[in-house]
Formats: C-alpha cells, structure tokens, sequence
C-alpha cells in the first residue's frame, strides 16, 4: 500500500493527539503516526515549530495542508468525510451541527480545563516524577463535578450529548476521561453517576478507541 | 423567525455573540439576564436556557443555543450571504480558519481573560488583584503573541485574508486589556497592534462596545 497522504505527528499517549487518531479511526481514514521524541525535545526543534507554532502535539498534514489544535483536525476531517465511517460525527443539517458545536464547545469551554488539570495532576506528573498541588486537585475537582452533574441531567434525556447519535462533542471527551477512569482514583466521579457511568461506557467501548488505548499501552 | 439574544451587557461571552450578529446587520431582540440578581442560576434559566447557568443563549426559531462561539457559528453559516462573510467557504482555507479559531479558544482567551479577571474585574468587585499571577500570566503572553506576530506578517487576517470568526471571538477579551497595562505588549508588535486596531474599529464592534456607555 502506498504511503497515506496523512500524517499526524506525537504520542498516542497525548491526550491531543489521541483526540485526532481516534477521529482518523472512526472515519476509517489511513494514516501514518510519526513518532515525536518529546524526552528530546523533538517538538521545541525550528523543523517541527514550522508545522506547529506553539511547539506543541499534534501537528498533522493531508496532502498540502498542515493543521494543529486537535478540535480544529477533528471538524477538518468530519468535514473532508462526511460518509466515511462513522457517518454525522458532525451532522446531516444546519440544526444537528449547532447541536454538536454547543457540545463541543461545552467540552472545550467547561469540561477541558478541569478534567485536564486532573489527569496532569494525577496521572502526567507522577510519571513525569512532578510534585502534584493538592489545592489545585481540590479545586478541578469540585469543578468537574458541577460539569458533570450536568451531564448527568443530559443524558438522563438524550443517548449522547448533541442528540441521539454518537458526534465529535461525545468522541472529545475520550482522551482525559480514559485517564481519569482508568489510571486515577476519581473513577468514581464518572462511574457513580448513573446516566454519565451509562453513556462512559458506550463511548469508551467503540472499536476505535479501543484500539487508540491499545496504541497508548503499546 | 425572530432572532433572540439572552445576555448580559459586558458580559464577554454576550458581546461575542453580538458583534457576530451585528457584522451580519440582523435584527435581533437583545433581552438582559440579570447577573447580580442571580437570575442565570435559577432553576427556570438552567431548565429553559442553559443548564450551565451562563450567558449568552441564543434563539432562532424553535433552536436554542448556549456557549458564544456555537451562536457564532450557527449564525454565520445560517445566514452565510448576509452582512460581512465570517467563514471561509473553500474547505482548505476554512481548515485553517478553525485551525485559529481553536488558538483564540484554547490559549488567548484563557490567558488574557486571566489577567483582565485579576486587573480590571476584581478591584471592581472590591477584590485585591494578585499581583503573582498577573506577573504569571504576563509571561505566558508574551510568546503566545510572538506567535501572532509571526502569524499576522504573512496573513493579513489570523484565519486567512479576510476578517472571519477566527479574528472576532478575540474582540470582548481584546477590548477589555486594551485599556490596561498589558496593551504594551500588543503595541510592542507591530503586526499584532495593527491586527488589534484593525478590528477593534470594526463598525459593527463599535456598536457592541457602547452598549457599555449607555
């Protein structure tokens, strides 16, 4: 098979950037992962901050465009390949894509910055030998709950997030939830709460991303 | 279908949601949430509105939308051929549009949102601004906009060569630091400053801003 046109560059370990492969997967898009060496510095160096201003992962190219921020490459590609895999991952009309966008901003804007001090303060820093600031868990904590309690009300009336499918506002949530249930003792902050336990394990059990998960235990 | 905006005046979020609809020139009921009063925590506003107890809230018709850069979104597609265009239609140059519109959401407003929070809301609510994290905060700018700089000298707009969503969700976090000390680090670039004034003398901006004098 000749090489794909797509490239994403980074972990699968990155939250970002598993966020793109498992986008990539569900749309059944061929890629190629070019490994980063972030030990190394790799993503700091003046060939990779050419593809990434902010020398940050992932960064990702498609034939002549390079792209980065993974909420950007995620619309780019539901966009590029509406009828590819998993069809409506951004709407079939006007009205269902709003839908997705509140979502999607509703995971950006409320649930990221919490469940992402979190999963650093609990999982990244450990690993990376950081001292971890209980005050700051504290904090994210009590935040992720409000979040969450409204998810719970939610999908107590709708299968997923934006409506009855499964769209990009759901697979956004993916990478920090895997962490935080799986590789932390705040499991329960998902688990106990009957419609996000619910909805936590349809999303989480998708080929797709079972398979970005076998890419980050790899 | 009348056009409708819950929102409160000065609130960022609301006049981000607004500036989109007046760069549009569409008519809108504009109906005020009283913040003080707590009126977006009751149970009628988080059951009807937005369950996050937050402004703006947007309705067109039988669709209701919360968070500013959904509205932004909905109304500059739905409404593609009215007013300024906000989105790029080529699938490439809108890639790169939402590409920069991700930078404004996830590392400028933050930031910025950050400092105008500690220099100019606290010492209004009668809070003491912590200088720590100002000087913190001041930091982390510094090499974001260095990163604008590089990206406004070869593109004359963040998202492309026209004035899009990707340039105007910075407007209400823009417009608040200008008026502090921070803006020297917006005059200290040249393409950044003209960027900023550029589009912070947008007609339809302007009409938004003084809704705060009123």
């Amino acid at each position: 098979m000749a090489t794909p046109p797509v490239k994403v560059y980074g972990p699968p370990l990155s939250t970002a950037v598993s966020r793109v492969l498992v986008c990539l997967l569900e749309k059944d898009v061929p890629f190629q992962l070019v490994p980063v060496n972030m030990a190394k510095m790799e993503h700091k160096k003046p060939d990779y901050v050419k593809m990434q201003p902010f020398g940050q992962v992932p960064a990702f190219q498609d034939d002549d465009i390079t792209l980065f921020e993974s909420r950007a490459i995620c619309r780019y590609l539901a966009e590029k390949y509406p009828n590819k895999g998993t069809a409506g991952l951004f709407g079939t009309n006007p009205l269902v894509k709003a839908s997705i966008d509140q979502w999607l901003e509703a995971e950006s804007q409320s649930f990221n910055p919490p469940s992402s001090v979190l999963t650093f303060q609990l999982f990244f820093a450990p690993l990376m030998k950081l001292k971890q600031d209980e005050a700051l868990i504290k904090q994210n904590e009590a935040k992720l709950e409000k979040v969450l309690d409204v998810y719970e009300n939610r999908l107590g009336s709708s299968r997923y997030l934006a409506g009855d499918e499964f769209t990009l506002a759901d697979l956004s949530h993916l990478p920090n939830t895997q962490f935080l249930v799986e590789k932390t003792d705040k499991a329960e902050l998902f688990t106990s709460r009957k419609n996000v336990g619910r909805w936590w394990s349809e999303i989480s059990t998708r080929p797709a991303w079972k398979k970005v998960v076998e890419m980050q235990n790899a | 279908m009348a056009l409708k905006v819950h929102g409160t005046v000065g609130s960022p979020a609301t006049f981000r949601a607004l500036a989109a609809l007046h760069e549009k020139d569409l008519d809108f009921e504009f109906i005020p949430v009283n913040l003080s009063a707590k009126e977006h925590k009751s149970p009628q506003f988080l059951a009807h509105k937005n369950p996050f107890g937050q402004v703006p809230v947007f309705e067109h018709g039988d669709l209701k939308l919360f968070e500013s850069r959904a509205i932004t979104k909905y109304v500059a597609e739905a409404f593609a051929d009215k007013g300024t265009s906000l989105i790029h239609k080529d699938p490439k140059k809108s890639a790169i549009q939402t590409v920069w519109t991700e930078v404004e959401a996830q590392k400028f407003d933050p930031t910025v949102a950050k400092l105008g929070w500690e220099i100019v809301l606290k010492p209004k609510f009668g809070m003491t601004t912590d200088e720590a994290v100002v000087a913190e905060f001041e930091k982390k700018l510094e090499p974001l906009l260095d990163v604008y700089e590089k990206r406004l000298t070869e593109s004359k707009y963040l998202g492309g060569d026209s004035f899009t969503l990707a340039d105007l969700h910075h407007l209400p976090t823009l417009q608040g630091i200008m008026g502090t000390k921070v803006k020297s680090q917006f005059d200290a670039r040249p393409h950044v400053s003209a960027w900023a004034s550029d589009i912070l003398s947008r007609p339809a901006w302007v009409k938004v801003a003084s809704m705060l004098t009123k």
